[in-house]
């Protein structure tokens, strides 16, 4: 049963370049319905590049982005990224705003959701992740993994049929990664479609239902966790594991 | 002594300061602040708009933008309040029948202050994280809207010390409307210090202007000071009962 009115993603053939540099080349990724995908790879293979094309923060040069079966790249962009949430790894909460009025700025400017009615949904996320009684704190005032939390309610906040994950975790102190990967693995588990960058191993093989491996730009090895984890297939992935595990 | 005696009577003869003194009142510090305010209130919405199209994505904008900031910057206030104030007060005469120098001085200062806000705008604007602007975006703003509700709120609280600055330089410049004459009820305060100064032969009534400035001035420095520290230490935020209960309760988990 899932809680969330999540969809499917899939790009396919998703090229990119700045100037000369190939960034992206050819990458295909299908992220099911209720499933969570997690891309990992070395710093610079195209992973979170990746994630800003397939929701269009960045326009990709060839390919294309379907969500829910259909293609989406005639859409107007800014009506996509309103489908698709993203978590970043510097959180990028609005500091001059109060941790609700981070949450319920695009209901209200967006949703056009009356002021009362999105102040009560963005407590209702707030309580979700825990920090119902930050709601009136600045950012600033929050540690780093309590405005994670808070950056993941202001996406859910627009009711997102797929959630992004760029690095949530690498910019939190150790003690702080848990929590936040916590609350990702119950949206996971509540039917959240997630595409999920990480540098986080055990999240990756414990959470994720397919696990892609980037390199240079391309899409080496993908396949389910275990596979990926107990039987690299190719050299690449085997020594990137050595290297992070 | 009498060389003392005599400096002290050139600058601090308390009669004729205090002579000068009601009509600075009446009429030089309302018709400085007018000049001042005016200019600075517009100059802000020019500055603006120049910050914007600076900070644009679309290069002939951004190029126009820099032209007027070079230009208007590079020139002296003086020349800039002669040529707008003299070049097109005939013209204004003839199309309106004021002779007040007012909105052509205003004019003038607008334009040059704008010059100088719109930089310290663009830098604020400029200063703001590139993540700001893409969890905006991110969130299904569109670029105008990012910029407007996200970006820009928080560049002018950056840079708000550098336009308190460029207000006290406004009501400093604001003396130069002196050049386009005035009539007596329109003077400024460095106007009627300076024609007392003239009338009586002793330098007193320009000190007395001094004063008057400073009396506008220094506060605003202080008040810089205050944003500044308030800036760099976060607003004073009331602790709030919960954070001790944070620790056991719900907010204990990271």
């Amino acid at each position: 049963m899932s809680e969330f009115a999540s969809g499917s993603l899939t790009g396919k053939n998703l090229h990119l370049s700045f100037g000369s540099n190939h960034v992206l080349r050819g990458i295909d990724l299908h992220v099911g319905k209720g499933t969570t995908a997690s891309v990992i790879g070395p710093s610079g293979s195209g992973k979170s590049t990746l994630l800003r094309v397939m929701n269009r923060l960045i326009e990709p040069d060839q390919g294309d982005i379907l969500l829910d079966g259909r293609s989406v790249l005639n859409d107007n962009p800014d009506e996509l990224r309103q489908r698709i949430g993203m978590v970043f790894q510097q959180f990028n909460l609005f500091p001059h705003k109060t941790v609700a009025d981070n949450v319920s700025l695009a209901l209200r400017k967006l949703r056009k959701l009356p002021a009362e009615q999105a102040q009560a949904e963005a407590l209702e996320q707030l309580d979700l992740v825990g920090l119902k009684h930050k709601a009136d704190a600045r950012p600033a005032n929050l540690s780093g993994g309590q405005q994670q939390r808070v950056a993941i309610a202001r996406a859910l906040a627009m009711k997102p049929e797929v959630m992004f994950f760029d690095e949530a975790t690498s910019a939190l102190d150790p003690e702080l990664v848990k929590g936040v990967l916590a609350l990702m693995a119950d949206l996971a588990k509540g039917g959240m479609t997630m595409v999920v960058v990480t540098h986080e191993m055990g999240f990756s093989r414990n959470v994720s239902d397919t696990v892609t491996f980037m390199d240079g730009g391309v899409v080496v090895e993908s396949g389910p966790p275990e596979q990926i984890f107990t039987s690299p297939e190719t050299e690449r992935l085997q020594g990137f594991l050595a290297d992070v595990l | 002594m009498d060389a003392l005696d005599q400096l002290v009577k050139t600058f601090f003869d308390w009669e004729a300061m205090a002579a000068v003194l009601p009509n600075m009142i009446r009429f030089g510090l309302p018709n400085t602040l007018i000049l001042a305010v005016s200019a600075g209130v517009l100059g802000c919405i020019l500055g603006m708009i120049l910050a914007i199209m600076g900070t644009s994505r679309i290069t002939a904008l951004r190029w126009l933008s820099r032209i007027y900031t070079d230009v208007f910057r590079g020139v002296p206030a003086i020349v800039i309040i002669l040529l707008i104030g003299l070049g097109l007060g005939p013209v204004v005469r003839v199309a309106t029948g004021s002779t007040n120098p007012f909105p052509l001085a205003i004019f003038a200062l607008t334009l040059m202050a704008a010059a100088y806000i719109g930089e310290i705008f663009r830098s604020g604007i400029q200063s703001v994280e590139k993540g700001q602007l893409e969890a905006s975006r991110a969130l299904g703003f569109s670029y105008g809207s990012s910029m407007r509700l996200v970006v820009i709120p928080q560049g002018i609280r950056r840079v708000l010390p550098a336009l308190v600055n460029q207000f006290i330089s406004l009501i400093k410049d604001s003396s130069l409307i002196y050049l386009l004459g005035l009539i007596a009820s329109q003077r400024e305060i460095f106007r009627i210090g300076n024609d007392a100064a003239a009338i009586t032969g002793n330098l007193s009534p320009l000190v007395a202007a001094a004063f008057m400035y400073l009396l506008l001035t220094v506060p605003l420095t202080h008040l810089v000071n205050y944003i500044d520290n308030r800036l760099r230490t976060g607003r004073p935020e009331k602790r709030q009962p919960d954070d001790a209960a944070a620790l056991i309760g719900k907010g204990a988990q990271p």
